[in-house]
Parts: C-alpha cells; structure tokens; sequence
C-alpha cells in the first residue's frame, strides 16, 4: 500500500516495539506531527527543551534496555539534542533521535532553521542517516533499530526532510537488514576461553572488574556464579555499579577516582584482573602506568576496539558478556581464596571508606544513605554529575540489578532531571529517585513542566550547597582554596516546585531528613526535597590526577557515628 | 615503538559522505594520513580506499579497529607485510627552457614516463610506478624547479590469487 514519509515512520516505530517518543515539534515535524494523531500507540511527552528529550530517552533506555527515541525540528531542535546524543553515545546507551530538516531542494542553501545534523552527529553515532526518499524510510528505520540494539549499543541519528515525510511510496516493513559491514562478534573464541579459564585456575589474588557491559548484557547470574565459584572479590566502574550486589560477601564496592580505598588497594595488588564489560576509563585505572602493575588481564568485552585500547591485555575475548561468561563458568573449577578475601577484609577494616561522622551538620553523605534505609535500596537512583554523584556511588547500597543511572562518559550535568523522568516513564511501578546538585538542576529544570504535565512521580533531592561542589573540591584541594566561579546562587527550589505545582519539604538538620523522605514516598507524585547540605564537605576517598590507584588521600580523622552499612563480620 | 607507513586497504558502501566518515574518524582519533585513494571496485555499490598512515604497530592496530567500527567500511586489510603491487600516478609540471628540455626529456625517458604537454616555459611530465620511483623522478626534476605537482596517493593490490 502507498503511505506517506511520516507514516511510514509511524508504522516502523510501530514495528519496532516503541511505545513512548520524547519530542518538541517545529516548522519541519508538522506533517509527522500531524500523522501522530493516526497513531494513538506512541505516546509522545512533549518535553520543554530538545536537550531533556534527548536525555529522557537515555534515561528510559537505560531503566528499560529498550529503545529510548527523542525527536526535534530542524536547525535548533536538532543541535539541542547534541549533548544528549553525546551522553547516550558515550555510555553506550540504545537512543535513536530524529530530526526534522529542510526539504530536499533547500539542503545545503543556508535554509531557515536547516543545519547539518547528519555532520555535526558523526562522531557521536554509531552511524546516521538523512532520507531523501520515501522509498528508503522502512529500510533506514529497520537498520536504524538493528545498529542501534546490537553489539555495542549506541545511537543513531535519522534526519528527515520535510518534503519526504510528504512524499508517497510503497510501504513493506522489511524482515531482514543488509549491512555487510556489521557483524557484531557474540560468542568469545574458545582458545582464548581456554586460556582465561587456566589463569583463573591459576590465580591467587583475582579480582573481578565488573562495567556498565555486564548490566547491558543482564549477566548477573553469570556474573554471581563465577565470583562464588572460584571465590573472586568484585569491584565495579561507577556505571558497573548494581551489576553485583552490594550486601554480597565478595562486593568491594567501586573503584578509581573516587572508589573505595580498600577497592583500589585490591586492584593494585592482585595477580589477576578479569576486566568485564568496562573500558579501562580514565576514571577508573587512574594513572595507566600505576594500574594493576602485579596483575595479567583477561578482557571481556563486545567492542574488539576496547580491547588493548588503554591497557596491555593478556587474554582479549571479544564477545557479548554473558555468552563469554558462562562458556567461563562451564569450564571453570570452584576454587578458593581465603588468605585474600582476609587481607582485603583487613584492609576494608582498615580503611572503611564509608563511615559518616557523627554531629548535627547536614551531610549528604547521611542524605543518601537514609533513601537507601527508607527505600530499602528498593529504587532506581538516578544522579547529575560532581560531588552528589559520588556520594550516590558511595553511600547508597545498590543490592537490585540496574538500579543507577548515571552520565559516566560524558559527565553531563543536567542529566539527572529528564533522565530520571524517562526512567519513571519507562518503568512506572518503580520508585524513581532523582539525586540532583543544585548547579546540575539549574540546567535542566525547565523540565519539571514535563514532569508536572505527565504527572510523573520521580522523587528529586535536591543536594543543595550553594556551590559547584566538585570543581569548588579541585580548587580547595589544587588551587589554594581559590574560589572563582564556584559559589552559585540558586532560586527558592520550592518555590519553583510549588509555580509547577510540585509539592516539596526543605531540610535543614539530620533530624528532618528521614520523616522528609517518608513523606516524598507516601505522596502520589513527583515530590522535591531542598537538601541544604554542610557547603563545604569533600568527596572522599579520591586519587589526585596523574596520580595511581595506590596514592589514595583519605578522608581526615574525625569521629564517626554510622558505620559502613555493607560491613561483613568475617569469621572466615 | 617505532613508526612506519602502512598500507591499509577498506571495501566500503558506495555511499554519499563515506570519505567524510572515514576521513573525520582519522582526524578525531588522531591518525595521520599520508594519502587516500578512493574509487570503484568491480562489484556494484561497492568502493575501494586505499589509505596510508604513519605510526607504530599500536596505533595502526587502534586504527584498523575503530575503523572496522564504521557500519560503511565491508572489509578491511593491512597490506603493509604482504607481497603486493603498488603504484602511485603524477604531474609535475617543470620549468623548462630551450637550454634545459632535453635534458629533462632524457631524464623522462629513463623513467619511462611521458611528457603530456609542452609549453614555452614548461613541460609537464606523467609518471606512474610505486613510491620510491615516483619520489626519485621529482627529485631529479626539482633541480630544474617545480611549478606544479599533483600526485594521487597509493593505490595497492596483493599479488596472487583474488583478494582485496
């Protein structure tokens, strides 16, 4: 049958599973704006600017494992979406974003509201289209969807020019892609299996890296059964963080930059890493030559260009995570390690990176950990980027699988709000909590119309000090304490809240925080939280830049009151 | 590790803005390109970029692999170790007197290539053979003074049996 250019785009999202599109119409959508109608079974969230699109899509894909599709107009819409796309890409996350564009004979002419998306999105797609006739469209979404759901996910951008959503053409959804470039390798090579399998074997101080590869791939039995069959200690990346359970005997937390010390000395003392679904961040190996320095590698990951990219490996595998896991698991032999799960218990004895100290200054530390007592880690946490996000990784005892989110690669501020909406919206029986800084908020919070439009119940904290927490830490602890650009005034969030018609409680002690955080869960709907944090509290544990994982500045001394609460009475 | 030229050698889509993706891959890497040549292959939608880089065996491993990424590039190969035929076509434009052209056509003709246009002040030569060949012409030529040169680049194939 002959459908027009925005039907056909319709009936491919239809085909495609998608149910919910994030966007912001202009000039160029309108005649795909218009098909909507026809088509009650996508949901379209108007959002207040392309960029909230964007990262409500990644937040959905993430809670999800779906697709998550924002869509903008031409020229501004689509620039908008640059720094979502960039996020989703970097953190190798299934978002496809289309594009309204000037009809075909202006292309290139300079138009009113044209740009060159298809250029300025090279490098932050796994591939793009722009479609220049109504005949390609089934084709481009049908392989759209595929790159973007295989191998390493990623994003793909579709531009569509006006006068081709108009245009007629026959309309076949295809069955089969042809993209003779793309074969994305699944199952690892059984002769470098062999070879990891022995060096487990072989191995007396083994620690596991676990990455965001492993939530992707939902290798968490896969992952369980090798930590506990041959006994190896699991750290994670800030993204692999909810890959293994926190409360779990063998869970060292996270390592790198800001990663629990004893996380940290585990890796620079062990004989063998077995790198999983992560890609030697800077974040995490801190200064390359000081990593894992008495370590071989084995390094499983479904990007063959990961692998020898940043750090010398001994066994590649490439594959996808759970294929290469449990071909691992068949082989491997249950082994154990006692002399090294004591030392690291010593060493977590030693240097509890988690402690909170006691008295009555707000923390944010405190703040995070009581979500997690009065959630009973039963949430999805989704932060902005600085010091609150690390708090988020420290102090939150994430025990269900995919329960944070976060922009890693790219280490987007602003994240935290549309993220967080596209997660609810995604997974709407879960509760939703976003950990926001007040500098991050700022950036995004226009989408709180969204939020009061759709009526989407996230939960948002607001850790509120006044300043932009991380860069005002670097200029403490690397710039003599001066301060320059850092303090940041901020409006009454509440009263912001309130003019959107969203309830919220501002905290100023201890005391407070519990009952503000109960009454968040009891009310049906989004609810704020005006956390007024200690100003200058610092994010500890943490490894200066150009520095190793070994050189570790720990928190100053002072009295503690709540232990770490995943502390293990060893009595091994 | 030391540095090299290698010759790598990719079957891509025949699709608008490939070069652009292969080319701002390189740059956004940072690759260097030595040269590029692109053009048709026997088979239909299918062309063929003939690429030389400089840089030690880590890189040109990064190289290989993040190209091998790019969804247009089929098929990708290192040459550089392999047996193979390589060529490379050029104009050189000479300044030439009446002094002077015989002797430059007599270098010419050493190098089997040919001169392609006359001009009072100037001859333009083609030359066609591998790097080294192509290099030692232009060097010669040079003492004359060169107004003009174009050079396309490598083009190579593996000798022997079908292969890319």
């Amino acid at each position: 049958m002959n459908l027009t250019g925005a039907q056909i785009v319709c009936e491919s999202l239809v085909k495609e599973g998608v149910e919910v599109i994030f966007g912001f119409p202009g000039g160029s959508l309108l005649p795909l704006y218009d098909t909507f109608a026809q088509y009650p079974q996508l949901r379209h969230i108007l959002v207040r600017h392309e960029q909230g699109a964007a990262h409500a899509a990644d937040g959905y894909a993430r809670a999800t494992g779906r697709v998550g599709v924002c869509l903008a107009t031409s020229g501004p819409g689509a620039t908008n979406l640059v720094t979502g796309l960039a996020n989703a890409y970097l953190d190798s996350s299934p978002v496809i974003a289309l594009t309204g564009q000037v009809a075909r004979p202006f292309i290139g002419k300079d138009a009113f509201q044209e740009i060159d998306i298809t250029g300025i999105t090279l490098p932050i797609t796994k591939h793009n289209y722009i479609v220049l006739s109504a005949a390609d469209m089934a084709r481009v979404f049908k392989e759209a969807f595929h790159i973007a759901t295989t191998g390493r996910l990623g994003t793909v951008l579709i531009d569509l020019p006006r006068d081709v959503l108009t245009e007629e053409a026959e309309f076949q959804y295809p069955t089969k892609v042809n993209l003779p470039g793309y074969k994305p390798v699944l199952r690892g090579h059984p002769t470098q299996i062999k070879k990891a399998v022995q060096l487990i074997g072989q191995a007396e101080r083994p620690v596991i890296i676990s990455g965001r590869g492993v939530i992707i791939s939902r290798a968490y039995d896969e992952l369980k059964e090798l930590a506990e069959k041959a006994q190896i200690p699991v750290v994670t990346t800030l993204l692999g963080i909810s890959s293994f359970p926190e409360n779990h005997v063998l869970s060292l937390g996270m390592l790198g930059m800001h990663g629990m010390a004893y996380a940290n000395m585990a890796i620079s003392n062990a004989d063998l890493i077995i790198s999983i679904g992560m890609r030697f961040d800077d974040r995490a190996t801190a200064v390359v030559s000081g990593f894992a320095p008495l370590a071989s590698v084995i390094h499983i990951d479904i990007d063959p260009a990961e692998i020898g990219k940043n750090v010398r490996v001994d066994v590649p595998i490439v594959g996808d995570v759970r294929n290469v896991l449990r071909e691992i698991n068949k082989q491997a032999t249950a082994q154990t390690h006692i002399d090294w799960v004591r030392q690291l218990d010593q060493w977590r004895q030693e240097h509890p990176s988690t402690d909170i100290r006691g008295g009555e200054d707000l923390l944010p530390q405190y703040v995070i950990r009581s979500i997690c007592e009065v959630t009973d880690s039963d949430a999805i946490i989704v932060t902005g980027v600085g010091q609150h996000q690390m708090w988020s990784a420290q102090h939150f005892c994430y025990k269900k699988p995919n329960s944070l989110i976060s922009s890693g690669g790219l280490g987007t501020m602003g994240f935290e709000l549309p993220a967080a909406m596209g997660a609810k919206v995604g997974c709407p029986d879960e509760t939703v909590w976003c950990i926001a800084g007040d500098g991050g908020f700022q950036m995004t919070m226009q989408e709180l119309g969204t939020i009061a439009q759709e009526r989407t119940a996230v939960k948002i904290a607001i850790m509120n000090n006044g300043y932009l927490g991380m860069v005002r830490q670097w200029q403490d602890l690397f710039y003599g304490r001066r301060y320059v650009a850092t303090p940041l005034s901020g409006p009454d969030f509440l009263k912001i809240a309130e003019a959107y018609g969203i309830p919220g409680l501002r905290v100023k002690n201890r005391r407070e925080v519990i009952p503000a955080i109960e009454r968040a869960m009891e009310h049906d709907g989004p609810f704020l939280i005006d956390f007024l944090i200690e100003p200058e509290e610092n994010v500890y544990p943490m490894v200066p830049p150009g520095a190793a994982l070994v050189d570790i500045i720990e928190e100053p001394k002072r009295e503690t009151v709540a232990s770490d609460p995943t502390s293990i009475v060893s009595n091994l | 590790m030391t540095e090299m030229k290698h010759t790598l050698v990719a079957l891509v889509a025949d699709r608008p803005g490939v070069l652009n993706r292969v080319a701002s891959l390189f740059r956004r890497r940072g690759f260097n390109i030595d040269s590029i040549a692109v053009g048709h292959t026997e088979q239909k939608g299918v062309s063929r970029m003939t690429i030389v880089v400089t840089g030690d065996m880590a890189m040109v491993e990064q190289v290989r692999k993040q190209l091998d990424k790019v969804i247009d590039v089929i098929k990708l190969s290192n040459i550089t170790d392999e047996s193979t035929v390589d060529r490379e076509l050029a104009l050189i434009k000479v300044k030439s007197t009446p002094e002077t052209r015989s002797e430059i056509m007599q270098i010419v003709d050493i190098f089997r290539a040919n001169i392609v246009d006359v001009a009072p002040e100037s001859l333009t030569v083609e030359v066609t053979g591998d790097e080294e060949k192509v290099n030692s012409l232009f060097n010669l030529l040079r003492d004359f003074g060169i107004k003009e040169m174009a050079c396309t680049g490598r083009l190579a194939m593996t000798r022997g049996t079908p292969s890319p």
